[in-house]
This record gives structure tokens, C-alpha cells and sequence, in this order.
């Protein structure tokens, strides 16, 4: 019997595909979340959008809201760790979360080094907003992507840009002879190994998953089109109007991506959804996508 | 309606929710043809149905909001053959230990979610099942279940630590673990095997009114 391993760790990933992963800051939303159809739910102490707006440092969650939130759901639980800080990872390990989540929502610890993956039984999700980056944190242990978007903005034109991003590159790759790979793998700034298996079999090796600024069913249904696998949800639930039901209607959306008659369904009598920020009102130098190299 | 019992059984694939994308591809390699089942009416003219992983309590709201759970349950009460893994499982089972959710309850046993623990537990293991012969299975068990207790009906296929992980009833057969993200098929031979000897017995009464 064999603990840990990367298939025990992508498989979880596998098992998460086509839901909604929802942010939540205690055991009552994760309650609300879990009600709503979430497949799992992501513990931190902020979202994302009171980060961007309160300032200071970002750091991982009281271990006590953790098991609180353990506690009062039975879906997986997830975590965030800053990026790099290997400490709090361990420390979210011992906790038993399903999911490490090495964020760039929260203040990078290491400017160089993100964390060494393979070290842990428990598995983690990274963001990305290209297939280097992807490759970068896969050659690092990830089990499972996640594009970044633009966290905290409710504005999806960010999550697009990297899952297209994303998708034009392993297109390319897929088109190259293999004497071209090995520059492709310079360029990417990736492992060999990685690049000539995505140009073999056209996708990425783990799961990959949208998230950042989704905020409604029809946001949602739109990554699911451009290829994303699953979604994370963060304030755009409960920064809204009304959680309970738009957590339900963006569940659906996933599901039913393909589907218009039932997306119109969903989207329909929703309250308000969370007040969005245009991005070049942020400041390229805001930015937390470039968080992470 | 008659078909040909060489023509390819035409297998539906619960995709709510989880991982039947990789339970479509192993039937496709096992020379079956698989359906994608989000709606009631892609319930029509199965030969047989597999539930597969995810998470169970999103995927029975889906089956609830989406109508789908009665007339599964019709169908399987009414003979269809359905494979469960893992969730799919779960949901097969009468009862779970802990909360209510809802379930089909077409196999006599009663199952504990989460049984090996959370994810950090998750493993691999060779396991012996007799029905398939030699060699082991590769057992792969995330945030498994396991059979916590089960009916004289149902016939338990194998165990991991002395708890049950995979059983067959009838037309129904339950796995803890995931053949899906191996390349072993024979769980799923095993499957479309017992649904092949339905439809020779049964040509299609399982059509249910579209939604």
C-alpha cells in the first residue's frame, strides 16, 4: 500500500472535474457552499477581493477555521499556503486539508523558490498563466493547474486570456516536429520531459482548472467552453447578493456548460452579482497574476 | 425493438459531475459505446449506466435538480445494468453512515463515505478480486468508501483490511477504488459482459418518457 503517490494526488484532481471549487472563510459558507453543489471548497482567511482591498500581508488561515470548516463539511477542504512558504504547507499537511493551494492570492513568501511539491503526501494545486508556468509548476510537484485570472475582480477577462493563452501553446506544440521541442522547451523555460509529452497527447498531464474573477453561471459556463476542466469560484459568491443561490446556479452552469436553454434557466432572477473592477483601473503593477515565477 | 446482440452496447455515462470522461475512453477501449447522460430524456435506449467518481453529495443535488434520480432508480429496479465506482457506489448504496443524501438504494448494503480518511490517506494498493483471476488489480482509492455492511444479496467481489470495496448485486456492480484511471479493463469487461446477458434476456423495456 502506497500513500501519497502522484496518482493518488492527480486522481483526487480527476475526481473534482466539472465542479465548482467555492472560497470560504468559515464553517457557515462552507455549510452554504457545500448546500449549493460545490465539490469542494477552499479554506482562507480573506477573499480575495477584501485582500485587494484591505492591503497588508496575506498569509495562510487560523488552523482553527480550518477545522472548523473540516468539520462542518464533508466535501474535500482546501487550503492556501503563500508561495514558497514550505512551512505553512507542512503545517496544512498535519491539518489533513485535501489540497494545498500555493497561491499568489496570498503574499509570496520566496521571490525565487516555490515549494518543493514532491516532498508532500498531500497534493497541490498551482496557478499559471501560460504552459511554461504550467510545466514550471508541474516539474515542481503539482498535481493540478489552475489558470490565475485576476483574482478578486469579479471581471473574467483575465481567466480567458490565460486559458487561451494556454490552449494556443499546446496547440503549437502539437504541431511541432520533435527536432523543434527542445527550443520550444528553452523558450517554455519547462523540462523536456513535460513539453514532448504535452505535444504527444495535446493537453496538459494534470487537471486544469479556471479561476479568478469568475462571478456568474454564464462566466463560469464560458471557461468550461474555452477548455477549463472545473472552476474555482472565490468572492464572486459571497461577495454577491445572495450565495446560497448563485453558488447553486454556477454549479449548474458547469455542469450544463453546453447547454444554453438550461444556462439561460440559471442565470435567470439571480441578485446582484459582486460589483467588478476594470483591470487597467488596477495598475499593472496591482496585479497579483505576476505574483509566482 | 431487436438489436443484434453483436452490435456494440451502447453504455451511458452519468457526467454530471467527475471523472466519466476516463470511464468513456475505458469503454471505448473495451468495444463499447459510450453516451454522456446530463438530461433525463439521454436516458433513453441504454443498454446499461455507469455512475462514476467525484463527489457524491454534488452530484446527487444534480440528479435531484435535474430529475434524474427517480428514473434511474426505475431503471435499475427495472433491470438496467449500472456500474458504480466510488461515488457511484455511494450513490448505488440504501444507506450511508453519516447525514442524508440522496441515493438510488438499489444494492442492499450500507456504505461509510470517506472511509480510509481524508485525502492525505488516499492510496494504491494490488488487490485480489477472484472474479477477475490473476493478475491483482491495481486498486487506486482516493477519499474512498467503503461497504460498511451488506445485505445477503449482494456479493462481495473484494476487500481491502477486511472491509469490503467491491460487490455485485444483480445488474449492479460497486467498486470503492477507480478502474477508470487505470489501464486494467477488466472491470469493465466484467461489466459489459453482465449487460450483454441482459439485453440477450431483455431487448430495451428501458425507455423512459423523455424530459
Amino acid at each position: 500500500m502506497k500513500i501519497g503517490t502522484m496518482k493518488v494526488k492527480a486522481g483526487l484532481a480527476e475526481m473534482l472535474k466539472g465542479g465548482v471549487i467555492m472560497d470560504v472563510t468559515n464553517a457557515e459558507q462552507a455549510k452554504v457552499a457545500e448546500e449549493a453543489g460545490a465539490c469542494a471548497v477552499m479554506a482562507l482567511e480573506r477573499v480575495p477581493s477584501d485582500i485587494r482591498a484591505d492591503g497588508g500581508v496575506a498569509r495562510m488561515s487560523d488552523p482553527e477555521k480550518i477545522r472548523e470548516i473540516q468539520e462542518g463539511v464533508s466535501i474535500p477542504v482546501m487550503a492556501k499556503a503563500r508561495i514558497g512558504h514550505f512551512v505553512e504547507a507542512q503545517i496544512l499537511e498535519a491539518l489533513e486539508v485535501d489540497y494545498i493551494d500555493e497561491s499568489e492570492v496570498l503574499t509570496p513568501a520566496d521571490e525565487a523558490n516555490h515549494i518543493n511539491k514532491w516532498k508532500f503526501k498531500v497534493p497541490f494545486v498551482c496557478g499559471a498563466i501560460n504552459l511554461g508556468e504550467a510545466l514550471r509548476r508541474i516539474s515542481e510537484g503539482a498535481a493540478m493547474i489552475r489558470t490565475k485570472g485576476e483574482a478578486g475582480t469579479g471581471n473574467v477577462v483575465e481567466a480567458v486570456r490565460h486559458m487561451r493563452t494556454i490552449s494556443a501553446e499546446i496547440r503549437q506544440l502539437a504541431g511541432m516536429d520533435e527536432d523543434e521541442l527542445f527550443k520550444a522547451a528553452k523558450e517554455l523555460r519547462a523540462p523536456i520531459e513535460l513539453v514532448q509529452w504535452v505535444a504527444q497527447n495535446g493537453k496538459l498531464p494534470v487537471v486544469n482548472f479556471s479561476a479568478g474573477g469568475l462571478a456568474t453561471p454564464a462566466d463560469a459556463a464560458l471557461m468550461m467552453q474555452l477548455g477549463a476542466e472545473g472552476v474555482f469560484v472565490g468572492s464572486g459568491i459571497f461577495k454577491s447578493a445572495d450565495p446560497a443561490s448563485r453558488g447553486k446556479a454556477i454549479v449548474e452552469a458547469t455542469t450544463h456548460y453546453n447547454d444554453p436553454e438550461i444556462l439561460a434557466k440559471v442565470s435567470t432572477g439571480l441578485k446582484e452579482a459582486m460589483a467588478g473592477l476594470e483591470i487597467k483601473d488596477i495598475g499593472e503593477e496591482n496585479l497579483i497574476q505576476h505574483r509566482g515565477w | 425493438m431487436s438489436q443484434s446482440s453483436k452490435k456494440n452496447l451502447t453504455v451511458g455515462v452519468l457526467a454530471l459531475q467527475g471523472a466519466f470522461r476516463e470511464h468513456c475512453y475505458a469503454l471505448v477501449q473495451a468495444g463499447a459505446e459510450p453516451v454522456e447522460v446530463r438530461r433525463r430524456r439521454q436516458l433513453a435506449g441504454l443498454d446499461a449506466l455507469i455512475i462514476p467518481g467525484g463527489e457524491s453529495t454534488t452530484m446527487g443535488k444534480l440528479m435531484v435538480s435535474y430529475h434524474l434520480l427517480d428514473p434511474i432508480r426505475e431503471l435499475g429496479a427495472a433491470g438496467l445494468p449500472i456500474f458504480g465506482t466510488c461515488a457511484g457506489l455511494v450513490m448505488l448504496a440504501r444507506e450511508v453512515c453519516e447525514g442524508d443524501q440522496p441515493l438510488l438504494g438499489l444494492m442492499d448494503m450500507k456504505v461509510r463515505r470517506n472511509a480510509f480518511g481524508r485525502q492525505v490517506k488516499s492510496f494504491e494498493a494490488p488487490l485480489s478480486v477472484p472474479a477477475l483471476g490473476e493478475p491483482l488489480f491495481p486498486g487506486i482509492f482516493i477519499r474512498a468508501p467503503w461497504i460498511e455492511s451488506a445485505g445477503p444479496e449482494a456479493e462481495i467481489l473484494a476487500e481491502f483490511d477486511g472491509h469490503p470495496v467491491a460487490a455485485r448485486q444483480g445488474r449492479m456492480l460497486v467498486t470503492a477504488f477507480h478502474p477508470e484511471l487505470t489501464d486494467d479493463l477488466r472491470l469493465h469487461r466484467l461489466f459489459l459482459e453482465m449487460a450483454a446477458a441482459s439485453r440477450a434476456k431483455q431487448p430495451h423495456p428501458m425507455t423512459p418518457p423523455s424530459a
